[in-house]
């Protein structure tokens, strides 16, 4: 698409100007590529002004300025009497719900997407069963998180379990795919040596496999870990435990020093798990 | 002996006068006809309402469309915005820590809040419908393409920068002929990649109250018509797997 800005060329005239010291244009396109590249222009400002066509603009609602005032305020002074209230009802523990909502969900994502992502390399299963194992991956990401925690709430009934699941099962949708990436760009000479010695198929992904890619698969997993530690914060909403529903409740009823205190500690958690993960996954990385 | 071909010359008027009388016909039996083109462009609309009843549109169709134009919307806006926040903070190219830190910070305090969270916010401000969510859209995408860019306009090769700045160039030109080029396709895949998360994301703010095609899931469970879930469900699938797969193919001709 930038066939105009090819570096090279920039290196090899070393950037001419002209006489008055103003740099000249990249080389010029050919006329099929400058009406290409119009077209390529025309549909982008179609689509996003069909896009702003769609926008239903009413206006400010007419108490506005008294929400943002009073949302304002109440960042200034938060009800820390929630956050300090231990019993079931306060802060700390829909807090610690949500962290156990997302690494148990995790975890289960974590081990449910092994077999999805062994499906899904083409270097272990040839190219037509890979195909189909993507296929599956891709069905599995595109399946909305409130709904299978909705389709959960009604086996389980409403609480955690339903969030640990519905994370759990949505997680595979791009875990697998990150881990059959990984799978598919190993070397093959450690399995290929011990299919030769006749080693069974379960040895071979637990001696050849699985030792190669596990930094990676686990580098992933922390990864997918960060996002669930905020997907957990919105499965509440639906009543599958965790912070969501306090907050959703504290919004709608206009309580905002309590949602203030909620958005401040969410914030602080998820920075703080940010970092303490990105930290171990540059560790892994580097192999130290 | 010379390689030319000899065209024999064309015989001009009766060309012309051909072309002409064909005009003629035609026009003249438009007349005859009293065929009026203003009428036909006027009476288009009456024609489409007779084939939306005889082919009527789901009544999904409506909010799914809503939904696009808010991912669009939202998407378009936020990597608009993010751009120039993306090369404040980017520490090769302007390097002032007391614009860079905060931002920074503030953008990491973007990205730990859900959309959802803000379309609830933005609904009390301007109330239900569509706008509260395609702000909260931005928001996400500004946050995410802000964050993704200016960690690779901090990976550029500073040779190009270099040169240009030895030639005398300020910022905005370095910016325009030095770091533009380079990151360009990676700022497009970001903005895929944000525009992907958005379209689902657009699907379930209906929730709240933002508009799309959440409110009809919302309905559809509230009233347990789960066949009417299905159908959403498989409508929302097949566009998402379109829209991947779309993006896909935008991404790998970039790269």
């Amino acid at each position: 698409m930038s066939k105009g800005f090819e570096p090279k060329i920039y290196y090899r005239t070393a950037f001419p100007m002209d006489s008055e010291g103003r740099f000249l244009v990249p080389p010029a396109l050919s006329r099929t590529e400058f009406m290409g590249r119009i077209l390529n222009y025309l549909i982008m400002a179609l689509i996003v002004i069909w896009g702003l066509a769609g926008l239903q603009f009413k206006g400010i609602m007419q108490t506005a300025a008294a929400t943002v005032e009073s949302f304002g305020r109440a960042f200034i002074q938060p009800d820390f009497s929630y956050l300090l209230d231990t019993t079931m009802d306060g802060l700390p523990w829909a807090l610690l719900e949500t962290i156990s909502i997302a690494v148990a969900g995790t975890f289960v994502s974590a081990l449910l997407s092994l077999p999805f992502a062994l499906m899904a390399s083409e270097n272990l299963v040839g190219p037509r069963v890979a195909a189909w194992g993507k296929t599956i991956i891709t069905a599995i990401r595109t399946f909305p998180e409130l709904i299978l925690a909705l389709l959960f709430i009604s086996v389980v009934g409403p609480g955690a379990s339903a969030g640990i699941l519905a994370l759990g099962v949505h997680s595979i949708g791009m875990l697998g795919k990150l881990f059959s990436e990984a799978i598919e760009a190993m070397d093959m000479g450690p399995k290929e040596a011990l299919e030769s010695c006749g080693g069974r198929p379960m040895e071979v992904l637990t001696r050849a496999i699985l030792p190669q890619v596990s930094p990676e698969l686990i580098s992933f997993t922390l990864y997918r870990f960060e996002i669930n530690m905020r997907a957990a914060a919105t499965l509440g909403l639906v009543g599958a435990g965790g912070i969501g529903a306090p907050l959703i409740f504290a919004i709608n009823g206009r309580q905002w020093p309590r949602a203030a205190i909620i958005i401040l500690v969410l914030v602080i958690t998820v920075i703080l798990i940010d970092n303490l993960s990105a930290a171990i996954r540059k560790r892994l990385i580097s192999g130290r | 002996m010379s390689d030319r071909i000899i065209v024999p010359p064309p015989k001009r008027l009766g060309q012309t006068l051909g072309i002409l009388t064909v005009i003629l016909v035609i026009v003249a039996s438009a007349i005859f006809a009293r065929f009026n083109i203003i009428e036909v462009i006027l009476g288009l609309q009456r024609g489409g309402r007779i084939l939306a009843r005889m082919f009527p549109l789901p009544g999904w169709f409506g909010p799914l469309m809503e939904t696009l134009q808010m991912a669009v919307t939202g998407t378009f806006w936020g990597a608009l915005l993010a751009f120039p926040i993306a090369i404040l903070s980017a520490r090769n190219i302007v390097d002032v820590p007391w614009i860079r830190v905060p931002l920074r910070f503030f953008l990491n305090i973007l990205r730990t809040i859900p959309a959802m969270v803000f379309a609830a916010m933005f609904v009390a401000i301007f109330g239900i419908g569509n706008f509260s969510g395609v702000i909260a859209l931005v928001i996400f995408s500004f946050g995410l393409v802000a964050k993704l860019l200016f960690e690779s306009i901090e990976a550029i090769d500073e040779g190009q920068v270099e040169a240009l700045r030895s030639l005398g160039a300020d910022t905005l030109t370095v910016i325009r002929y030095a770091v533009l080029p380079q990151i360009l396709p990676q700022y497009i895949s970001y903005t895929l990649y944000a525009f992907e998360i958005n379209v689902r994301s657009a699907a379930v703010l209906g929730y709240v109250g933002a508009g799309g095609i959440g409110q009809l899931f919302e309905r559809a469970l509230a009233w347990r018509r789960f066949h009417e879930v299905g159908e959403l469900v498989i409508v929302s699938f097949v566009v998402v797997l379109f829209l991947d797969f779309f993006s896909a193919k935008v991404r790998r001709s970039l790269i």
